[in-house]
């Protein structure tokens, strides 16, 4: 027995249970869930250009940053924004918010428009659309639109503030004592006469709908955020709710330990001590992928989870192939020592090859999926990646260590059946 | 170490059973169909899920009082303690609609807002999505092609892609028959096959690669005594691979979450049938193929049943 062997085995073994055990739950925590498991939405838009416009790549970049301006008004937690297509963009959002609310602030335009007159029905007196001559739009206002109250009447109202000051000047002097008209997004804002000229082109604007600090807020954060270039239309939408998705959560987080625990017991059964290195070998891959998944702000779905699963499988088969070879050269009637030599070595290329196409499938479906297929790719991608390292590369050394170690001798301790086993003594 | 029994020339009843399968899975998709989520038809999905088992009656009530008919077919009732409702519509549901249901009508029905999932897709997104997943399918095989081709050789590739073709063939064809819901996350399931299928087709493949290396086989006979011992050989861990991917699977589909149950089911069918595929369909594929440029080769093995 090799003293210095075996301890550096248990140290290694130390290192992997003790660092585990001591930050994964830390790690866990800090790991971006999924809407599915946390609640929240995915919603896609189809960009739409006005008849005569074209999409072009400076505008998607525009509408980009415009809807990211917005959905950063919403406050919520790492928003995700991103084109996809030629003509689509998507919007998920996770955790618990207004869900209403948010798609209202996101998909709505708010398009200003002053207007010299309007429409009316002659029945009922009211507005019905614009007419005359267009002013003045959104496009034409500084970016620092705030809410104010009216100090003599404390009514909630809109300070806005032009970029030329000439061309607020030159709409009071056209329009003076008259009325004229301010639309967002074709509705009727309000309709003020004015009532004296304004030289410094910062003026407010109040409404009915305007009555509150909320929506004055609203207004001029979508004022400010500016138009979106194009128009979008939701084309599909998927929302969970928060309580539903902890749920999900839940039980999925409690099946995938039962089922470690589970195959832990199997490895140990099949194959005893070289199960139990196997075992240390998939712990360290679990804590492996998930600082990988919280290094690279994978955001972690359902789909994921059951990645994270299934490249525990892989993980374990890994050293199943090597064991199967293992236990292979000691039937031949090699030593324990190089039949654990011989046979890892058999073993690496035929994990290495199977690795490989599994990895293959994973790339195709990043490439060609979206939304959850994206994320379980990607999370079966680093699956692979992080098993080659630890059920290979740290299980083997782990391996090597103790065989060289010499603590065993029966290759029992590898899984090897007793008729093999008998033989094989006599010659150790 | 002596063959337990021969797996290669049985393989002709393996071959049958498998294109049996198939013409069967061929009448259900012609006949049936399959149930395509809201991600592949357009329309809307509600999933609703509740403390006590599911009142259909009610529910059907709720959505008739915002507007929303529910045919008799939408409603389909899940989870453990059939708790969960999904309910189906072939329009898409209007934010307001959505907040109405999530803000009044569940309130005024069942007494509280509940757990809601709500989705909804174009129709033009959804024939997007659709062949998407059929082009992944396809560049992630021919891919894997390429590299056993490279790695291997063609006739390797060719009997492994039939193969996992067949898998997914057979979880395509279950679905369809149990009436599953195929959405997004089925796709996931039927990639993640081909993903074991080929794996578990390569561990087989490359102990006979190995072992070809060893004895050259001159004729048809010797071949077949080299593919079945390269069987046998890996058969150990065919089978106790398979049966820790199993316990995931299975725990996960009874325990997991409800919106991961289609996933789990598909890859329980797709592990079974890869792990079946590897051994009994792959190599004997492969010995037939091969056998033909050997000696003795053409006369017996003139039989052309491709699984698929």
């Amino acid at each position: 027995m090799k003293w210095g062997r075996f301890i550096a085995f248990l140290l290694m073994a130390a290192v992997i249970i003790g660092g585990t055990a001591g930050s994964v739950t830390n790690l866990w925590k800090s790991v971006p869930l999924g809407l599915d498991l946390q609640g929240g939405f995915d919603l896609l838009y189809k960009i739409e250009p006005l008849p005569g416009q074209q999409i072009t790549a400076s505008g998607k970049q525009a509408l980009l940053q415009a809807v990211n301006n917005r959905v950063n008004n919403l406050g919520t937690a790492s928003p995700i924004i991103d084109l996809e297509g030629t003509n689509q963009i998507r919007v998920q959002l996770a955790g618990a918010f207004d869900q209403s609310n948010a798609r209202k602030v996101i998909g709505e335009t708010a398009q200003l428009q002053i207007y010299s007159s309007a429409k009316i029905d002659k029945k009922t007196g009211q507005v019905t659309g614009p007419a005359g001559t267009l002013l003045a739009t959104g496009n034409d206002l500084k970016s620092n639109a705030h809410w104010v109250q009216d100090p003599n009447t404390g009514e909630n109202e809109v300070a806005i503030s032009f970029k030329q000051a000439s061309k607020w000047e030159n709409i009071t002097k056209q329009f003076y004592q008259k009325p004229i008209y301010v639309f967002l997004n074709g509705k009727l804002l309000t309709d003020p006469v004015i009532q004296e000229k304004m030289y410094t082109g910062d003026s407010v604007i109040s409404g009915p709908t305007l009555n509150s600090v909320q929506a004055c807020n609203q207004l001029a954060y979508s004022l400010n955020a500016g138009a979106l270039p194009y128009n979008l239309s939701l084309e599909s939408q998927q929302s969970v709710g928060p309580s539903l998705g902890q749920a999900s959560l839940k039980a999925t987080l409690w099946a995938g330990l039962a089922a470690i625990v589970l195959i832990f017991i199997f490895m140990i059964v099949m194959y005893r001590l070289a199960g139990l290195i196997a075992d240390l070998a998939l712990v360290a891959y679990g804590y492996v992928t998930v600082a990988v998944f919280d290094g690279m702000h994978v955001v972690l779905t359902l789909s994921g989870l059951a990645a994270l699963v299934l490249g525990i499988g892989m993980a374990v088969d890994a050293n199943i192939i090597t064991y199967e070879r293992i236990k292979d050269e000691i039937r031949n009637g090699r030593s324990l020592r190089s039949a654990v030599k011989i046979g890892n070595k058999n073993a690496l290329r035929t994990i290495l090859d199977s690795n490989a196409t599994t990895f293959i499938a994973g790339a195709v479906m990043y490439w060609f999926g979206q939304g959850d297929i994206r994320g379980f790719a990607v999370a079966l991608m680093i699956s692979i990646i992080v098993s080659l390292l630890t059920a290979v590369v740290l299980s083997r050394i782990l391996l090597l260590t103790f065989t060289n170690s010499n603590v065993v001798r029966r290759p029992w301790w590898y899984g090897v059946g007793k008729g093999v086993l008998k033989k094989d003594e006599a010659k150790v | 170490m002596k063959p337990k029994f021969d797996i290669i020339r049985l393989s002709k009843w393996f071959f049958l059973l498998s294109s049996a399968i198939t013409v069967a899975g061929i009448i259900v998709f012609a006949t049936l169909g399959f149930n395509l989520g809201t991600d592949f038809k357009a329309g809307s999905r509600v999933q609703i899920t509740f403390a006590k088992p599911v009142d259909q009656t009610k529910v059907t009530q709720m959505f008739n009082s915002i507007g929303l008919h529910v045919d008799n077919t939408a409603l389909t009732v899940g989870g453990v303690q059939r708790n969960v409702a999904i309910v189906r519509f072939p329009e898409i549901i209007s934010g307001a609609q959505q907040d109405k249901l999530e803000q009044q009508a569940e309130v005024s029905y069942f007494g509280k807002k509940l757990p809601t999932a709500v989705q909804t897709v174009d129709p033009f997104v959804a024939a997007q999505t659709a062949r998407k997943a059929v082009y992944s399918v396809l560049i992630a095989a021919a891919f894997i092609v390429v590299y056993i081709a490279i790695r291997f050789e063609f006739r390797f590739a060719i009997a492994g892609i039939v193969a996992l073709l067949h898998d997914a063939f057979i979880v395509l064809a279950a679905f369809a028959l149990l009436r599953r819901e195929v959405d997004l996350t089925f796709i996931a399931a039927i990639l993640t096959i081909v993903g074991y299928s080929i794996n578990d087709t390569i561990v087989i493949f490359d102990r006979i690669r190995e072992n070809l290396k060893i004895v050259k086989p001159k004729d048809i006979d010797t071949l077949k005594q080299l593919v079945n011992r390269s069987l046998w050989q890996t058969m150990s861990r065919s089978i106790n691979t398979v049966i820790t991917v199993l316990i995931a699977a299975i725990i996960l589909y009874f325990f997991g979450g409800v919106s991961i149950r289609n996933f789990t089911f598909a890859l329980i069918i797709g592990l079974v049938s890869g792990a079946y595929s590897s051994i009994f369909i792959a190599s004997p594929l492969w010995v037939v193929w091969r056998g033909r440029s050997l000696k003795g080769g053409k006369g017996k093995s003139s039989t052309k049943t491709e699984p698929v």
